[in-house]
């Protein structure tokens, strides 16, 4: 662009939201008494004052094209004042101060394709990264597996009858982007990365490659005479760290990238301290563009969890209450040396105790 | 000119199902839209995604791109298969800084919308994890053309690369009755006053500020964020005993028993025998479980205020970190306040930028260096809130013991006094 076309940016960060926040919610900041659950997707909120308000909350495909935005925007002119909201996992949310409202909102919501549900005791909207349409190291699509997995558990989004809200996360590398969750599917790459020499000496910023890895197996090293970098194999566990600021170490691998599935992050305080997900499930194949043996083994610990659990467990109480052992006999997963943690602290996950259940 | 469509049989299985499909809306822009330039470069985003779909490989890489004047803030994609699908051959992404507690007008979002579609892919996400709004999709061009437009009526890049990031919070006190601070302004009093290091990457990475209105933490702030600002409040929390009763009353004592006295992790509750419930306000943690599950009769008290943590952050490079509290109480309420608040953060920045390797987090540093290297590098004095338990292991010098000890009697002193 032409020097004289370049403009100072206005650093004005993070805008102000008063003048988007709904007129209700304006009016009674911090005044809230209490809220109500009349029925999934629909809260109600009650304020001091004595004014009230019906959120209604709705899954979208989250990667929205401008067409879908413009209607999300349609349903929000005419039920809610013009005013919305959007929650952590990117559900879209309507306020409204008549009850009246609430019904046509729901079925203006309907009609449009989006799906109301969401709070409370449901599965809640899986919140993702990425993936093939937007990372440089994603071992799959989130988005794919996104729309697959809530199609299937649609039901379980609109009706809330889990103990304790269920939050799903996907992440397309170990890396995580996506977050913890009570269920989380991610992809781990299980080979290391391939090099290709002849490239990294232009590209690579090698020290900072050196340093990103966790596991130092990166070292410098000459190769057909260029400057190159080779890996220790034994010791790389595979994280695609090395990747983004080396291009040429190449993570993505259509047949070794697996799904595995972990269980049991918590980020509440409620109850008990947070806690991190575990892995459970590991070769998971990374099957588009349904993958559906993730699917089927994410149905299988959520039916578990809600026959078994009792109301208020999250994922990880329930857990902590039948133990591991049953965890994987009550959804047929196998127990393998590869749920052995390794990494630092690993000891702390060891079982010191007699504490057996038979 | 017509396009000529890739054929995507396997995306086209992502259009089946109940769960609105978001291959669907790519196929709108590429369809329904009435400018070539979005048919094209959405035709040509399909074509390679149905690519990666076919060969289970992504084909983006990074590169630098950014507006004038900003080192961050764009995530730049270059496509490695940009001679097949050369129309979305550059797809970059902006991150853009939403309102603080993610409020929006619809009049807002189309104007942004509008601008959106005359400068990019049409495409667009409420929110990424890391709370920004991403326009995914625009050209090298496009992206300074697009920033202009909307930086003029009032949105701002978020960070991208080792920066101070785009922060969160939850909608909190604008609808929830367990709000106990003031969300939105310590999201924008934090975040704001970085903007320099928002724009221009040079920390030694990442560094996110997230707040939540109490310990229900629905924005996650523990575990993914640098500093993590948590409502709570210290005096006893307020009964509404004639609730209880009701509640008792619909549920069955046995439901209240199992669900709530039972549920309390420090034993903190009981039931008596009329009806109504006693808390002892001493052993209470504010978990918010009690809170939770009986809204209508138990509330947070008067003295609100706020905890923070530092360090949280997912697995790169050394593991899962949680955030360790390092305020376990601070008011909220004047504006000195929020500057002591806006202070500490920096300060912490500043001893982390001196500090901190590349690319290891906050939280990475104070595994390294220790939390009382740490707590002496910023002036912070060590209290007992801040750990699960004392030292466990006997290898450790003492001979600055008296003095911690007395300063600690001392420190003692002085607030009694404070508060006497
Ligand atoms: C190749 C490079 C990477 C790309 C393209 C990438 C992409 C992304 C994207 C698009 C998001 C959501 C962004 C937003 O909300 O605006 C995200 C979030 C995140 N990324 Fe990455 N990422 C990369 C590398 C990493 C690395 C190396 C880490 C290491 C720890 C990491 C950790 C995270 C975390 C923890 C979040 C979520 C943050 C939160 O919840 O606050 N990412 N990443
Ligand atoms: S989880 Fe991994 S692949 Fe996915 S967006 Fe994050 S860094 Fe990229
Ligand atoms: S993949 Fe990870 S562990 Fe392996 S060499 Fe690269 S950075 Fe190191
Ligand atoms: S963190 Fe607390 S205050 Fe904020 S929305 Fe959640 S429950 Fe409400
Ligand atoms: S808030 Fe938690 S710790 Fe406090 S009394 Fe209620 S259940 Fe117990």
């Amino acid at each position: 662009m032409a020097a004289k076309d370049m403009r100072e940016p206005i650093e004005s960060g993070c805008p102000d939201p008063w003048q988007y926040m709904h007129p209700a919610m304006r009016k009674n900041f911090g005044q809230w008494k209490y809220h109500e659950h009349p029925r999934p997707g629909v809260l109600r909120h009650v304020a001091y004052s004595g004014d009230e308000i019906w959120t209604v909350k709705a899954g979208t495909q989250r990667i929205l094209d401008v067409f879908s935005l413009r209607k999300l925007c349609d349903i929000g002119d005419e039920f809610a004042d013009g005013f919305v909201h959007f929650t952590l996992r990117s559900n879209i949310e309507y306020m409204v101060t008549d009850e009246t409202r609430v019904q046509p909102l729901i079925n203006a919501l309907e009609e449009a394709g989006f799906v109301v549900g969401g709070t409370q005791n449901t599965v809640a909207m899986i919140s993702h990264t990425q993936g093939w349409l937007h990372c440089d190291i994603p071992g799959t699509d989130a988005s794919g597996v996104v729309k697959s997995m809530m199609d299937e558990l649609i039901d379980e989004f609109k009706n809330a009858n889990m103990p304790n809200r269920v939050h799903i996360t996907t992440s397309c590398c170990q890396i995580n982007c996506g977050g913890q969750g009570d269920i989380a599917i991610n992809i781990q790459h299980t080979k290391p990365p391939k090099i290709n020499h002849d490239l990294v000496a232009n590209v690579c910023e090698r020290p900072s490659v050196v340093a990103r890895c966790p596991v130092a197996a990166i070292r410098p090293a000459m190769v057909n005479g260029k400057p190159s970098l080779e890996v220790d194999e034994r010791k790389c566990i595979c994280c695609g760290a090395c990747y983004p600021p080396c291009p040429p170490m190449q993570i993505n691998d259509a047949e070794h990238s697996k799904l595995a599935i972990w269980v049991g992050g918590n980020h509440s305080n409620a109850r008990g301290k947070p806690t991190f997900q575990k892995l459970v499930a590991a070769g998971i194949p990374n099957n588009p563009p349904r993958w559906p043996e993730a699917t089927a083994i994410v149905k299988r610990i959520l039916k578990a969890y809600k026959e078994g659990a009792r109301d208020w467990e999250r994922v990880n109480e329930w857990i902590e209450r039948i133990g591991w052992p049953r965890f994987f006999e009550e959804v047929e997963l196998p127990f393998t040396k590869y749920h052995i943690d390794t990494w630092r602290g690993a000891r702390a996950s060891f079982n010191s105790s007699s504490y057996i259940r038979f | 000119m017509a396009i000529e469509k890739h054929h995507t049989p396997m995306l086209d299985q992502l259009e089946t199902g109940p769960w609105p499909s978001f291959i669907s809306g790519i196929k709108r822009l590429r369809d329904q839209h009435p400018e070539e330039r979005i048919n094209s470069m959405t035709n040509d985003l399909l074509g390679q995604l149905e690519h990666s779909y076919e060969t289970r490989k992504g084909y983006w890489k990074g590169g630098t791109v950014s507006v004038f004047g900003y080192g961050g803030g764009i995530i730049p994609r270059f496509s490695e298969v940009g001679t097949a699908f050369p129309k979305s051959k550059e797809f970059h992404t902006l991150r853009v800084q939403p309102p603080a507690g993610n409020h929006y007008s619809t009049k807002m979002l189309r104007q942004l919308a509008d601008s959106w579609e005359k400068h990019g892919s049409g495409l667009v996400t409420f929110h990424g994890q890391t709370g920004n709004i991403m326009f995914i999709g625009a050209d090298t061009p496009a992206t300074q053309h697009f920033f202009d437009e909307i930086n003029e009526y009032g949105w701002d890049l978020g960070g991208a690369g080792p920066c101070v990031r785009t922060a969160m919070s939850c909608v909190g006190a604008a609808r929830c009755e367990m709000s106990c601070t003031n969300e939105l302004k310590s999201h924008r009093a934090l975040v704001n006053n970085f903007t320099d290091d928002v724009h221009r990457p040079a920390l030694p990475y990442k560094f996110k500020f997230k707040v939540s209105g109490c310990p229900n933490d629905c924005q996650n702030a523990i575990e993914r964020s640098d500093f993590a600002v948590l409502g709570t409040w210290r005096d006893d929390m307020k009964v509404d005993q004639d609730e209880i009763k009701k509640y008792v009353k619909t549920k069955g004592r046995q439901y209240i028993i199992d669900n709530v006295i039972t549920r309390c992790p420090t034993n903190a509750l009981s039931l008596n025998d009329d009806d109504s419930i006693e808390v002892n306000n001493r052993d209470c943690v504010r978990c918010m479980h009690c809170l939770n599950v009986m809204p209508k009769a138990l509330h947070p008290g008067d003295d609100k205020g706020v905890t923070i943590l530092i360090g949280g952050k997912r697995t790169l490079k050394i593991g899962d970190l949680m955030g360790t509290v390092l305020v376990p109480f601070k008011k909220l309420e004047t504006e000195e306040d929020y500057e002591s608040m806006v202070e500490l953060a920096e300060t912490i920045i500043d001893f982390w930028a001196e500090n901190g390797l590349e690319h290891e987090r906050c939280g990475e540093m104070i595994e390294r260096i220790g939390l009382a290297n740490f707590l002496d590098g910023i002036g912070v004095e060590a209290d007992p809130n801040m750990l699960s338990h004392p030292r466990q292991s006997s290898y450790v010098r003492l001979d600055g013991w008296d003095d911690a000890a007395e300063q600690w009697f001392e420190r003692q002193a002085e607030q009694q006094a404070a508060a006497g």
